[in-house]
């Protein structure tokens, strides 16, 4: 119970003033970023005008604006194209990391075998195994998406090993002691106890499965062969379009703050009512 | 929560019932080259409320490990041939720790043991029903772990464990975590639900005042190697209530058994200068 809810009670100095503080706090929490988000666009506003800046070099944020609106169609297609790129490597990414994170629990041999080349995958950069990929798949898509899932998939695997490994011991003997298979170790208690790492690894994924679709349509689109919004970019950036690059960086970024809020939000939603990360801090 | 007394005979100390389980010569050494128990003969007879009492390392919760299945004797036997038919399924484990699932509501968490073994959740319902409500915990099947009490939690644990109607409880310091007043609440509720039941318990503690109020009969345990130092009965009758715990009768067993434990502590080479 706060006080919020006994306005009758009085409160001495020092109670008066935390609550003012938490009050403060909670409007600062929105209300500072936006400032700040504001200032900036303005800034970047009057820097362009005080100093002649051109807007093949540098758009007014009106200017950007106004690219979004008039280059919708082209600009929302190609973004409906990274879309699907990112949101099919990320599936894919959660069915490949979990059913590899579930296979190496089987086992501590299959791990120690197999967890090295996960490693390998993950560290080696993207860029430089496309031209390979590139080589060897013909199939536009099928490219783009074996790109983006190499950077996304890594993260849920691993966390999810960590999960499946982080069950108490006592529980397991509870399991052990009523009989139960390994079915039912894996579905009762092995899974759900791996939920909140899952969840933590899901949310870097949805990031890098949006930067691993960019960055396999930068690599492609340098031929020609794509139509997602990084070739947007590139081509903007060939004809000096600043405005419709600036658009396009925006869309980008939007999308990836999207993803993360509503991973966030899943996350919450399933680990609220248990565990210690979305519980509010109590005093 | 109300405390119901339950009309019950009164009962005799010791228990008179039939042979469970023999421990016969049963030693065990870890990997690492420890020996947690040496030669341990110990007779568990049906109905028995059994605490094993010592001092840490003294094999207490070895013991019951290997009684539970969880672990193998490296010498000597378990013999429970006394029991007719036996399985794992006839045991109830409680641990240190509550050990429940913390994403589960207490309905689910007390359903588990029978969901393992294939009871569906409307089949279940009746039993998880009524052994929350012997736990005193009606009202609360929809509450998840972090919302109760450390007391609450072990209640919890208790019914977990019961729901099967196993035969033999094992405790593992069930209570030591506890607050004083909660952990004479517990030790009431469970001697109640022993005294409807009769079923058998074997419960480790380290707390000679717990063990001399639960139990029967009492093993004390000495360390280096654990081994069994003495058994003596704890001849006051059942039920125990309050008015039990603060009688002159409980203070001077408590002394008698302090004594054994005493002994035990010093029967171990060194322990006079250990710290730790």
């Amino acid at each position: 119970m706060t006080a919020i809810d006994h306005p009758a009670v009085t409160l001495d100095p020092e109670e008066a003033r935390r609550l003012r503080q938490e009050r403060l706090e909670r409007i600062g929490r929105w209300l500072l970023p936006l400032a700040i988000m504001i200032l900036a666009i303005w800034l970047w506003d009057r820097i362009c005008v005080w100093n002649d800046i051109p807007k093949y070099i540098l758009p007014r944020p009106g200017v950007v604006l106004q690219t979004l609106h008039d280059d919708a169609g082209l600009l929302f297609s190609s973004l409906l194209v990274t879309l699907k790129i990112t949101f099919l490597s990320l599936a894919l990414a959660v069915v490949g990391g979990v059913g590899l994170a579930v296979l190496f629990a089987q086992s501590k041999w299959v791990e120690m075998s197999f967890f090295p080349f996960a490693i390998v995958l993950q560290v080696t950069p993207i860029v430089a195994i496309f031209p390979l990929i590139n080589i060897y798949v013909d199939n536009q898509t099928t490219k783009l998406l074996l790109c983006a899932w190499i950077v996304a998939f890594f993260p849920i695997l691993s966390n999810t090993t960590l999960g499946l490994n982080s069950v108490d011991r006592n529980l397991r003997d509870l399991f052990k002691l009523n009989g139960a298979t390994r079915w039912q170790q894996l579905r009762y208690l092995r899974l759900p106890a791996a939920m909140p790492y899952f969840l933590g690894g899901l949310k870097i994924a949805g990031g890098l499965s949006l930067i691993g679709a960019v960055v396999a349509e930068f690599v492609a689109g340098a031929t020609g062969q794509s139509s997602g919004l990084a070739s947007r970019i590139i081509e903007a950036g060939y004809r000096l379009n600043a405005p419709r690059l600036f658009a396009a960086l925006i869309l980008i970024s939007l999308t990836g703050i999207l993803i993360f809020l509503v991973l966030s939000l899943i996350s919450h939603l399933i680990l609220r009512r248990w565990h210690e990360s979305a519980l509010k801090q109590e005093r | 929560m109300k405390f119901e007394k339950v009309a019950q005979a009164p009962v005799a100390a010791s228990g008179q019932g039939s042979t469970l389980l023999a421990l016969r010569d049963v030693g065990k050494v870890f990997s690492n080259g420890v020996t947690a128990l040496s030669d341990v003969n110990l007779t568990i007879r049906e109905g028995d409320f059994l605490s094993l009492l010592g001092p840490s390392g003294c094999g207490k919760s070895t013991a019951l490990r290997l009684i539970a299945g969880l672990s193998t004797p490296t010498s000597g036997l378990l013999d429970w041939r006394g029991s007719g038919s036996f399985d794992r399924s006839d045991i109830g484990f409680v641990f240190q720790e509550p050990t429940l699932l913390p994403w589960a509501d207490v309905f689910d968490n007390v359903w588990l043991p029978l969901r393992l073994k294939g009871v569906s959740r409307a089949r279940a319902a009746p039993a998880v029903m009524e052994m929350l409500a012997r736990v005193h915990l009606t009202g609360f099947e929809n509450a998840v772990p972090r919302e109760l009490s450390g007391g609450m939690k072990m209640r919890v644990s208790i019914a977990r464990a019961m729901v099967t109607k196993p035969r033999v409880l094992l405790m593992d310091e069930p209570f030591g975590a506890l607050d004083e007043i909660t952990r004479f609440k517990l030790n009431n509720d469970l001697l109640e639900l022993w005294q409807g039941e009769r079923f058998t318990v074997v419960f480790v503690t380290h707390s000679v005042f717990e063990s001399v109020f639960l139990s029967n009969r009492v093993v004390v345990m000495a360390a280096r190697p654990g081994r069994v130092f003495r058994e003596f009965a704890v001849e006051a009758p059942y039920p125990r209530d309050e008015a039990f715990r603060t009688s002159p009768a409980y203070a001077a067993l408590c002394r008698q058994a302090s004594d054994v434990l005493i002994g035990a502590i010093n029967s171990t080479a060194g322990s006079h200068h250990d710290g730790h």
